[in-house]
């Protein structure tokens, strides 16, 4: 049988990959919408019996992160994967497809007044898509990153085997956690059909503290003071763009009185240009202004040298989690852009840190090295051989060529 | 000598070279004190154990065993409740114990480093005086190591509000199944290996140096002792609070036969008459935790508590305690013998389940103690019986793993924090499948394809790992055109 063909016999949405479908320029030969998980362990199944290789697709807001794929036959679409299976409200836990945007998910349990305790900063972006980039915005200080939240996972494995690990309880040692393992894995270890994640309750009251701060000294000051206080911020955030000083922003949450009480206190520890807000302040848990996109692993200690680092053309955000991205212009030429790389990587090499590049353009990233060094990378491609030995699932989209 | 005798007596000879003589236990009456964990009834005198003092020495040590085919085991502590740090008689025990050097304590980055056999309660002794702590917090802390508390993914009464030890291991430094020193850390580029290590029960490698994160100690903490007439209110009172949008640092729950054997064992005076007694602690910021604490009273008082109990200090507050943290030991007093069983349910399954559990005990006639971290629906049910009676220990056997099932029926857990281990091995197919254990096992096979490190645990049958087709060889395209680095 034909490929498409077998595509078509068990996935009634299979069609050509359109040239605007590439994935950092690789076009699909096909794309499947799978409609539910059964569908998708079946499209898995024929991908592997006709050799394809696979890439997932999310929302895509993301897509172009990583490294081109060796080889893309088949782009997964998980956007018909799109259902709350359920919301067990009084366990504070719920279990999502893939494809389903977190925005969605967001509302559905806000009407329980509950929350998943993740940023959802980019419109469309899908559970499926947030587990496998780790992606996290400032929440991740008090809550974590997706690996944090987890509790229950299913995929369907590259010879198209579905399979399970954790469940929709939080406490629970039973067997290996493979829910964080794929988180971060960018399409690489197997396609996420369902997630179950903690949930916690909405706060009935935040405040935005913010603050300029004179220069780096300063803000790591400040950020030390507050993060030592007792405080308990949901997120610190520390931000700088070209030609402007380093400014803060802390979030406290909790109970009306609390929160005040607490706002206050931060605003005392920041200065007397600090300035109290319900709202969000402009550009909160977005990234940075700028083409080529960095992410750095900073742990708190490193801020004075991560912002002495930057070029005088980048943009940061920063958060005391001990992430940040740094944002650097579309117009920085290569050599550049792999000058303030070295930097940043010299930089917090000694507070056990690096930087990865998320995305950068063609030109640039066939100048440098995305991920830097990365310990035990031989461990991890022994992993990667034991999910897809024969290297299938988005190759050569991730760290040290896996 | 069999061969097996031979090849052990080779690497004692070896490892007495590397580690000196006095690291090195042949003796049979000291191997004998390392034959069993904190589960009693699972024993195996190990071939030889080891005392090592660094993370090279430990790497030799797996390199030795793996070039001479020798299974070996990690052993911290040695109180892991299902059997993970069971010896092997025909391999090695690398104990931990001579590992206990806080390495560096780092307040402006909230982390410190240990080695594995640093005390749980020590790493927050070592912080305290700079206002830190460790936050995993199992009932074991004072004696349980680090190490231990990594491989088993430890969890104490605070986790339904701080998370489990994955959420507090930063970094792992682990000597790997082939024997080469390799570091794992959250956040870092690639996999997230340190999640997949964290919680595997030593069958990945061992781990030699850990990056912890250290809690600011909270600004205020609260605690209340509530007494109802039934389990059942208890558990609405649980719910309630949940419903509130209410997070408390814990929410223990004890009923009458473990508030009877808590009272024998060390006089706690909890309320006369409680059919349950609920303890709710709630920590934070003080003008936080001082609206949720008055919320949290009156749903207690709502839920139908015929008395509340507020500490009013530390010393208070250790008395409310005090009957929690012993009800294991004094269930001792109440019953010649026990089960400790460890099992989690959805929290809203609690009524339902703890009702089947009775009907189990009145059928069986084998009396259960309840004691469970309510807040997270991690049940602890003391399994009760008279070892001096011929076929007791089976028929509480088999309560206990009813219990196991009832778990699972519910959407649960076979376990919340004690492990797999040997005990649960063979319950682990009653809550995944072929497909499910097959696909952790590629993990292990992953880490592990020699299936020498800490075998026969967590999987009831091991998978051949085999050699994999497709695989590459040789230096990698992207290694050869620079683009990426290989170590
Ligand atoms: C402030 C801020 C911080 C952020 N921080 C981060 C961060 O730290 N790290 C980060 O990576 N992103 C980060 N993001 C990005 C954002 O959250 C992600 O773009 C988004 O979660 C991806 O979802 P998507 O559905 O659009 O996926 P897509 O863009 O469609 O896909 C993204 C990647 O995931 C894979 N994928 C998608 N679905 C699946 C699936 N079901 N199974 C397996 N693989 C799949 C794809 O193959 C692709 O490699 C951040 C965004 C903001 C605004
Ligand atoms: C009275 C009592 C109360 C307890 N309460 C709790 C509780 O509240 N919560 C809870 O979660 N547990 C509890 N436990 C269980 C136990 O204390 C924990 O599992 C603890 O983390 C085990 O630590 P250990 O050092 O004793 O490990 P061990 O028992 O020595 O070993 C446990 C496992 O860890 C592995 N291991 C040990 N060191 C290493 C290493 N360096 N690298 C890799 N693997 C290693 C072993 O191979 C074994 O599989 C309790 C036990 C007792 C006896």
């Amino acid at each position: 049988m034909q490929t498409v063909d077998a595509l078509a016999k068990v996935c009634a949405d299979v069609r050509p990959g359109e040239p605007e479908e590439g994935v950092l320029g690789v076009v699909p030969r096909w794309v499947a919408a799978p409609a539910d998980v059964a569908e998708a362990a079946e499209v898995m199944r024929v991908a592997a019996e006709h050799g394809l290789a696979v890439v997932p697709r999310g929302g895509e807001t993301r897509l172009d992160w990583g490294l081109p794929p060796h080889r893309c036959d088949l782009l997964v679409d998980t956007r018909r994967l799109d259902r709350v299976v359920e919301h067990a409200a009084g366990d504070l836990v719920v279990t999502a497809q893939a494809g389903l945007p977190m925005r969605r998910l967001a509302e559905a349990v806000a009407e329980r007044g509950q929350r998943l305790s993740l940023d959802v900063p980019l419109a469309g972006s899908t559970v499926g898509g947030t587990i496998a980039t780790g992606a996290a915005g400032p929440l991740r200080l008090l809550y974590g990153a997706p690996r944090d939240l987890v509790i229950g996972i299913t995929i369907v494995r590259a010879d198209g085997r579905t399979a399970r690990s954790g469940g929709k309880v939080v406490k629970n040692v039973a067997g290996y956690d493979l829910g964080r393992l794929l988180c971060g894995s960018y399409g690489t270890l197997g396609l996420i059909v369902e997630a179950t994640f903690r949930l916690h309750p909405l706060p009935s009251a935040c405040a935005y503290v913010t603050s300029p701060v004179a220069d780096a000294g300063t803000a790591h000051e400040a950020v030390q003071a507050v993060l030592h206080s007792p405080v308990v911020p949901s997120a610190l955030q520390c931000w700088t763009s070209p030609g402007q000083g380093p400014a803060l922003g802390v979030l406290v949450e909790g109970v009306p009185d609390g929160v005040a009480a607490r706002a206050a206190h931060v605003a005392d520890l920041l200065g007397p240009r600090a300035a109290v807000a319900e709202q969000a302040p402009h550009g909160w848990g977005a990234y940075p202004d700028g083409t080529t996109l960095i992410e750095v692993n900073a742990p708190p200690a490193s801020l004075p040298d991560l912002l002495g680092a930057l070029p005088p053309e980048a943009a940061a955000v920063w958060s005391a989690s001990g992430h940040g991205h740094v944002g650097l212009p579309g117009q920085m030429g290569a050599g550049d852009v792999a000058s303030a790389l070295a930097k940043l990587r010299g930089a917090l090499a000694p507070h056990d840190g690096g930087a990865v590049v998320c995305y950068a353009p063609e030109g640039v990233r066939e100048a440098i090295d995305m991920w830097g060094p990365v310990p035990a990378l031989s461990l991890m491609r022994r992993v990667k051989d034991q999910f897809d030995p024969d290297h299938r699932l988005s190759p050569g989209r991730f760290a040290g060529g896996i | 000598m069999n061969g097996m005798e031979q090849t052990l007596r080779a690497l004692a000879e070896r490892f007495t070279g590397l580690l000196g003589a006095d690291a090195v236990i042949t003796d049979p009456v000291r191997l004998r004190t390392y034959e069993c964990d904190g589960l009693t009834a699972h024993r195996a005198v190990p071939g030889l154990v080891v005392l090592p003092d660094s993370a090279e020495q430990i790497a030799e040590i797996v390199r030795a065993c793996v070039a001479a085919g020798v299974p070996y085991v990690a052993r911290g502590s040695g109180t892991g409740l299902s059997g993970g740090a069971l010896p092997r008689t025909d391999g090695v025990l690398i104990v931990t114990a001579r590992m206990r050097r806080v390495l560096e304590i780092d307040i402006p980055n909230r982390r410190a480093v240990v080695e594995p056999g640093v005390i749980n309660l020590d790493v927050t002794r070592a912080v305290r005086p700079y206002g830190y702590y460790f936050a995993p917090d199992p009932s074991s802390q004072q004696i349980c190591s680090v190490g231990g508390n990594v491989a088993e993914n430890s969890g104490g009464a605070h986790c339904l509000k701080y998370g489990f030890t994955a959420h507090h291991v930063l970094a792992c430094e682990i000597v790997t199944p082939d024997g080469e020193i390799a570091t794992l850390r959250a956040g870092g580029p690639g996999y997230d290996l340190l999640g997949a290590f964290v919680g595997a029960e030593g069958t990945l490698g061992i781990t030699t140096k850990i990056t912890v994160r250290l809690t600011r100690l909270p600004e205020a903490v609260r605690t209340l002792l509530a007494a109802f007439d039934t389990i059942e209110a208890g558990g609405a009172a649980v719910s309630a609070i949940i419903a509130a949008g209410v997070v408390p640092a814990a929410i223990e729950m004890m009923d009458a036969l473990s508030i009877e054997a808590a009272e024998a064992a060390v006089g706690c005076g909890y309320p006369p008459g409680a059919g349950a007694v609920l303890i709710v602690e709630l920590d934070g910021p003080a003008a936080e935790v001082e609206h949720q604490f008055a919320e949290v009273e009156r749903l207690c008082r709502k839920a139908g508590a015929f008395e509340i109990r507020v500490a009013a200090g530390d010393a208070e507050r250790a008395l409310i305690w005090k009957g929690r943290k012993s009800a294991f030991a004094a269930v001792g007093r109440i019953s010649p013998a026990y089960i400790v069983q460890d099992g989690v349910i959805p929290r809203t399954a609690l009524p339902e389940v703890l009702a089947r559990i009775d009907e189990l005990s009145a059928e069986s006639g084998v009396r259960v103690a309840n004691v469970f971290h309510a807040g997270d629906g991690n049940l602890h049910p003391l399994v009760l019986f008279d070892d001096a009676v011929p076929g007791a220990a089976e028929r509480a056997e088999e309560v206990s793993g009813a219990i196991l099932d009832l778990c699972i029926e519910h959407g649960g857990s076979i376990t919340g924090e004690h492990g797999v281990g040997v005990d649960k091995a063979r319950y682990m197919p009653r809550m995944f499948n072929e497909t499910d254990l097959d696909t952790m096992q590629m993990v292990r096979c992953g880490f592990d394809p020699a299936g020498l490190c800490n075998p026969g645990k967590v999987f009831p049958t091991p998978r051949l790992c085999g050699e994999v087709p497709g695989v590459r060889r040789g230096v990698h395209p992207l290694v050869a055109q620079g683009k990426a680095e290989q170590f």
